[in-house]
């Protein structure tokens, strides 16, 4: 690229965001045309107005960073931290511009450099040493559990100065699923097929529920579920946060892992954790001895919602009588662009009804632990979300991703609104009326 | 370190912060930055953004910009063609984003008044429980503005049959340039006294600020019927726009797409176009029940009569819709074939199509770029999309010229310079091919009298030597190029 004749200085050749391992390419910047196709799909720019927070402006940041026309000053920073990675964008965009890619390129370089803001160098410190690391993982489970248990939670959310503060802390309670590694269900008949779950890293403690649901719906359609041993978190709130070296470890030991269990498909219930672990190809592209296992194990990835709207279904035995109204995960409607499978899952039960609310797609600002880092912005979505709920009558909101549950659940508590959050496989569940075949 | 300059006033900067909150005044150059573009290939940054929440806070932007002697320029999505939205001479970019509400919708007198920051689809969306639509339809409704739209007298595929959108908008409250709030025109259809309404419709954001839009609305009409027809030669695609309309139909939309357009579309919507053919029609005829289908079996015989290879017909809202998604997403599909495209917006008589077409393709054949077409063929509004990439040394320039070369063949042909997109700042040179020197005198009298001068987005419509200054010596370059009697 061309830099403007007397362009110079020391700084802004080290700052340049191609200049790095992660370089953001040329080709994948180059695509933008800003058309402005993207910016009413944005949560960020639909709630703010500004440019600085939409899809076009942020690729434009990016681009005029790695020209060295500005630099990585913490506002620009900040531009580029307040999107949710949704990837909205990237679904309606008519010009097929990688953004998700492009974003974690991004974060990756900022994080690199040195220049990164506190809180985000803070944030991933965290997701390096406590989520990355089941034990640790486990006890801060534990301080959430008694939090909730002990009344903590309940007695903070009605002071007013602190409600706000801590509604959007993830709620844990019920069983823990048990970390036991192995088989984990059987078919009642023989077997169409062995698939291997991942367990991940805050699932089994926040919503050990939707794993055991997840076996026995599995197990009733004839599957046999293992849980390879030795496999970690997927390590996609590490990618989304610009820590690549710590999600590529993850994604290795995911790949060792998941090539030794020789399943037949790798089931993931949790749409974020899918989406990365469909992209181990990219993110260990580079790694020689890695690329090719992480490509084919990504080919194998499938979402639970995806393989059993797959196959022919078991139909349900038992009724829910419900309205139901589905939230689709932006990992699962727009990097994946998986958004009919959920609902024709739903529409197989018996007596459920299904009713949309307005844009289901929408980002319901729970987006990993961006609630937590950017709490005002994931407080306004989520209070539009819950209104668009609300509109619907229903009394059960479906979805298919934790970070969902939670954000929903606390949704429903701030505005003291009754109804249940599931995953859409625990309502398949309770249709199979908790058959005990299988577990 | 920055390769431009950011003009800092801070008495500006304060005194806008004063009028409309310390939030919603950017002046950081990365902030400024991503207001330097539209979705054209020009470039200029303001001095400071500002995002007014209500029409007293742009008449105290409009108030202090004028104080300091900056030029105001207005900003809708930004998803303009002609660089109407550019700062092209610095100074207050007043973004409209935040002034988003329908105000009031009256089914009844069948019109609503909106804000200009209401996205173009949401009135019609915001309406539609009545049975009414707004119709004037840019291709970028999706994200669009209300207010963009009053600028630059937006058009848009049904604009065949249903005018643009000066024949929908009946009153405007605007900002003058003494920062002033006033109405023109009101809620009924023909006001006495001059039609300053339509004067300030296309009028480009030269001579006031829109804040407030009272616009028409129309009944959903009873059918509507669409048509996608593939022909093998644009040429036979050109004439059955024109058999079509010697017929006496006139249809609610009538758009082609030739090879290149469908080809990038085809990867992004996966409408099922055949590789190999030349171009595509779609045609959509509204109305009542039996009118429509008579029309629909009329544009079928005649398509079929041009050699026709294959016809798609869509009745259901959804067939419809799947139809239309390649045609509605081309513009921004193309970034799928080249890394940038320049969008021209000529307008020549339908009988000339096929000629002109041919002259298009010729001429960027001789300069060496790939052009794709996609442009309502009904009124004779072309857009070619003239594919290159701005990172290779000189082409842009390249691009400009050949863009010269293809307006003047418009020109030349009996057409004019833009059919919607407006003149702004790329066309503005060109503006005397089509206008005597007394023309552009009385336009610029029309100016002086709203006494804007240079207040609102200078450097925009009328031609001139001056302004962006690096920018203006290429065009006359690009205008020289064009012909010898370019001037005349």
């Amino acid at each position: 690229m061309d830099r403007p004749a007397g362009f110079s200085g020391p700084f802004v050749r080290q700052r340049r965001i191609r200049a790095g391992p992660n370089a953001v390419s040329d080709a994948d910047l180059s695509r933008c045309v800003h058309c402005g196709l993207c910016l009413q799909h944005c949560p960020t720019y639909t709630e703010t107005g500004l440019e600085t927070e939409s899809p076009r402006g942020r690729l434009y940041l990016i681009k005029a960073i790695a020209e060295g026309r500005i630099e990585a000053t913490p506002t620009a920073v900040g531009h580029l931290d307040l999107c949710l990675q949704c990837r909205n964008c990237e679904a309606v965009c008519p010009s097929g511009v990688p953004y998700g890619r492009i974003m974690e390129g991004a974060r990756a370089e900022v994080l690199a450099n040195g220049r990164t803001p506190l809180a985000w160098r803070l944030r991933t410190l965290f997701l390096r040493e406590v989520i990355a690391r089941p034990g640790r993982m486990a006890a801060l489970a534990a301080c959430l559990r008694l939090y909730r248990a002990s009344g903590l939670r309940w007695l903070a959310e009605r002071v007013p100065y602190v409600r706000d503060r801590v509604v959007l802390a993830p709620t844990v309670s019920g069983p823990t699923f048990p970390p036991k590694a192995g088989v984990l269900g059987r078919p009642q008949d023989k077997a169409r097929g062995r698939v291997a779950l991942l367990t991940g890293c805050i699932m089994p403690h926040a919503f050990g529920r939707v794993h055991e649901a997840t076996v026995r719906v599995l197990a009733r359609n004839g599957f046999e579920v293992v849980a390879p041993p030795g496999q970690l978190c997927c390590g996609a709130l590490h990618t989304h946060s610009g820590d690549r070296p710590t999600a590529r470890a993850l994604a290795r030991r995911n790949v060792d892992a998941f090539v030794e269990a020789n399943a037949d498909a790798i089931v993931v219930n949790s749409a974020g954790c899918g989406s990365t672990m469909k992209e181990y190809g990219e993110l260990l592209a580079d790694d020689p001895e890695y690329a090719d296992k992480a490509e084919r194990l990504a080919g194998l990835v499938k979402d639970v919602t995806e393989l059993l709207a797959g196959l022919p279904l078991e139909p349900p035995s038992g009724r829910v009588e419900a309205l139901v109204t589905y939230q689709d995960p932006c990992h699962l409607a727009h990097a994946q662009r998986i958004s009919s499978a959920p609902r024709y899952l739903l529409s197989a039960i018996p007596g459920l009804r299904l009713v949309e609310m307005a844009r289901p797609d929408r980002c319901c600002g729970g987006a990993g632990v961006y609630s937590l880092a950017h709490r005002d912005m994931s407080l306004d979505l989520l209070d539009g979300k819950i209104q668009d709920v609300a509109a619907t009558g229903a009394t059960m909101i479906a979805t298919a991703n934790p970070g969902c549950m939670a954000q929903l659940e606390a949704g429903l508590r701030r505005y003291r609104l009754p109804g249940r959050v599931v995953h859409v496989v625990e309502l398949l569940d309770e249709a199979y009326g908790r058959s005990p075949d299988g577990v | 370190m920055l390769d431009f300059q950011v003009v800092t006033n801070p008495a500006l900067i304060r005194d806008l912060r004063r009028a409309v909150g310390a939030k919603w005044v950017l002046d950081a150059p990365e902030d400024l930055i991503v207001y330097e573009y539209d979705a054209t290939i020009e470039r200029g940054m303001p001095e400071a953004v500002v995002l007014p929440d209500s029409d007293e806070q742009v008449a105290a932007a409009v108030r202090i910009a004028r104080r300091h002697n900056v030029p105001v320029t207005a900003r809708g999505a930004g998803t303009g063609l002609s660089g109407g939205a550019i700062p092209c001479d610095g100074g207050v970019v007043i973004a409209t984003s935040r002034m988003n509400r329908i105000l009031e919708v009256d089914p009844e007198n069948r019109l609503a008044v909106v804000e200009p920051g209401v996205i173009n689809l949401d009135v019609s969306e915001a309406v539609a429980p009545y049975g009414l639509y707004y119709a004037p339809d840019p291709s970028s409704q999706k994200a669009c503005t209300m207010g963009g739209n009053v600028a630059e007298n937006a058009g848009g595929p049904h604009c065949l049959r249903y005018g643009t959108t000066t024949n929908h908008v009946l009153g405007l409250q605007i900002v003058t340039p003494e920062g002033d709030l006033l109405w023109l025109g009101d809620k009924t259809p023909d006001p006495p006294g001059y039609d300053l309404t339509g004067l300030v419709v296309g009028s480009e954001g030269t001579l006031c600020i829109v804040t407030k839009i009272i616009v028409r609305l129309l009944d959903r009409p009873q059918s509507t019927v669409t048509l996608l027809a593939i022909f093998d030669e644009v040429d036979q695609a050109s004439r059955a726009v024109s058999a079509i309309i010697g017929q006496g139909i006139v249809p609610a939309a009538l758009e082609m797409m030739d090879r290149n357009t469908m080809r990038a579309v085809e990867e992004a919507v996966h409408a099922g176009y055949p590789p190999d053919a030349g171009a595509v029609l779609l045609i959509e005829v509204d109305g009542l029940e039996e009118e429509t289908r008579e029309q629909a079996d009329s544009v079928r015989a005649l398509c079929d009569e041009l050699g026709a290879r294959e016809l798609r017909i869509g009745f259901s809202l959804e067939d419809r819709e799947r139809l239309w998604a390649g045609r509605k997403g081309a513009l921004g599909a193309l970034g799928r074939l080249a890394p940038s495209y320049y969008i021209l917006d000529g307008v020549v008589p339908r009988t000339k199509l096929p000629a002109v077409l041919r002259g298009v393709y010729e001429a960027c054949d001789r300069f060496g770029f790939q052009v794709a077409n996609v442009f309502h063929a009904g009124d004779g509004n072309l857009h070619p999309n003239i594919l290159f990439d701005e990172r290779v040394p000189g082409a842009t320039q390249r691009v400009l010229d050949l863009g010269a070369v293809i307006m003047r063949l418009c020109v030349d042909a009996g057409g004019t310079i833009t059919g919607e997109h407006g003149v702004g700042y790329e066309k503005r040179n060109y503006m005397s091919w089509i206008f005597s020197e007394d023309d552009l005198e009385v336009m610029g009298r029309v100016k002086l009298a709203f006494g804007t001068g240079g207040a609102f987005n200078p450097g925009k419509v009328f031609p001139s030597s001056k302004g962006c200054g690096e920018v203006s010596s290429r065009m006359k370059g690009a205008i020289a190029k064009a012909g010898p009697d370019a001037y005349v």
